[in-house]
């Protein structure tokens, strides 16, 4: 299916170029052209479909679900929804005060502010077209899980005590907030349809750049750096590979569409997959930014453990894949 | 003369609903007194959970999107 795209770098490169076939600058356009073209055009299809669905979904119906539930329902219920939800980091913060105004637990919230960034809409597409569905089912699953089990963790260790004065006050004061005024608006297919244009225009004209730059990046790679050159080099599956891999993810602040190109040359080069993934994680999951935010509502032992949850979730899980591959 | 309120942590979106907001009042020739609201408590208080955020004399009007000129003039009216 996707040939097409090979097709059109082969001719852009070879054609109207003119390159020859065995030089290194060759190759690494003709990656270029082939990579950028089959992302874009797959980013803007699949975004307007999971737009069409996602089209009346929000924060608000997310937490008039999750209030008053159980916990053991809270951390799947919301780590299923921090993957639908859209996510912006500045929003940290409001959402997390309006999950706690509703005496939603702080763990359940937790959960679904670790899936959310992690499992963004644009990272699955691009993980499937570009690595492989099982790639996408895998990378689905683990975010699920560290989204689940963070949740119980952070509970486990009393989180609800190690909130900043201002989250700590808005607990269980959500009774006539404004935003329940707001008039639903319910959506036949053509405002769905205007809906999910609009996404996909406003998503690629956010992440066109980053997918470029990634790309860019991929593609010198792919043409400059010889194979197995990673495996030499980086420690091949080496145990120190795993927690490096997520310690250098961190502060790589990166969109998700700008990493994978990367990650699929990294990969291709002889990368192991665990560590692949692991720094995909850390780099898409745990992001300054969003740190910085949550240090207005977190107490900064809360936001070491955050960290630390982090950075041992994601080894240990690419510790497992490293051992399963 | 309306008081508009755009919340929000002050990153691209917030700009540009500013923009637009303002957009929206000169078309329509509306005089307003603009102001951005970083702080999380006042936004907490509107029960906004996702920003930016407009608010149009002390009623919330809409969160979590970046609405077009368009859109916003009929907040005004």
């Amino acid at each position: 299916m996707f040939e097409i795209f090979g097709k059109l770098a082969n001719w852009v490169t070879y054609g109207l170029f003119t390159m020859s076939d065995q030089t290194k600058l060759a190759d690494a356009v003709h990656f270029f052209i082939e990579d950028i073209s089959k992302i874009f055009v797959l980013l803007v299809v699949m975004i307007y479909f999971i737009s069409l669905l996602r089209a009346s979904m929000n924060t608000t119906k997310v937490r008039d679900a999750l209030k008053g539930r159980s916990r053991f329902f809270g951390y799947s219920v919301a780590s299923i929804f921090g993957a639908i939800t859209p996510f912006c980091s500045c929003s940290s913060i409001p959402l997390f005060l309006g999950f706690t105004a509703a005496n939603i637990p702080t763990g359940v919230t937790l959960s679904f502010l670790i899936t959310s960034p992690l499992l963004n809409e644009v990272a699955i597409i691009l993980l499937g077209s570009i690595l492989g569905w099982q790639f996408m089912v895998i990378y689905l699953l683990i975010g699920l899980t560290a989204g689940i089990l963070g949740g119980i963790f952070f509970d486990l260790i009393g989180a609800e005590k190690l909130l900043q004065p201002m989250a700590e006050k808005l607990k269980g004061t959500n009774q006539n907030s404004q935003s329940g005024n707001i008039k639903v608006i319910k959506m036949n297919m053509k405002d769905r349809h205007n809906f999910a244009k609009k996404e996909a225009k406003n998503i690629f004209l956010k992440i066109w750049l980053w997918v470029i730059l990634g790309v860019g990046i991929g593609g010198a790679l792919h043409g400059y750096v010889p194979q197995n050159w990673i495996t030499d080099h980086l420690g091949g599956g080496s145990w120190w590979s795993v927690p490096l891999a997520v310690l250098l993810g961190i502060p790589l602040y990166s969109n998700a569409s700008g990493m994978i190109p990367v990650l699929e040359t990294l990969l291709a080069k002889g990368l192991p997959v665990g560590t692949g993934l692991a720094l995909m994680l850390s780099t898409v999951g745990a992001s300054f930014p969003e740190f910085v935010m949550l240090k207005y509502v977190l107490k900064p032992k809360l936001l070491i453990y955050l960290f630390g949850y982090f950075l041992v979730s994601f080894t240990i899980i690419g510790w497992i894949i490293n051992l399963i591959y | 003369m309306k008081k508009v309120e755009i919340l929000g942590g002050g990153c691209a979106s917030c700009d540009m609903l500013q923009k637009e907001t303002e957009l929206a009042a000169l078309n329509l020739g509306i005089e307003i007194e603009l102001e951005k609201v970083k702080d999380f408590e006042k936004i907490a208080d509107y029960g906004v959970m996702v920003t930016p955020a407009l608010v149009i004399d002390g009623d919330l009007k809409c969160s979590g999107k970046v609405l077009k000129a368009k859109e916003i003039e009929q907040y005004f009216i």
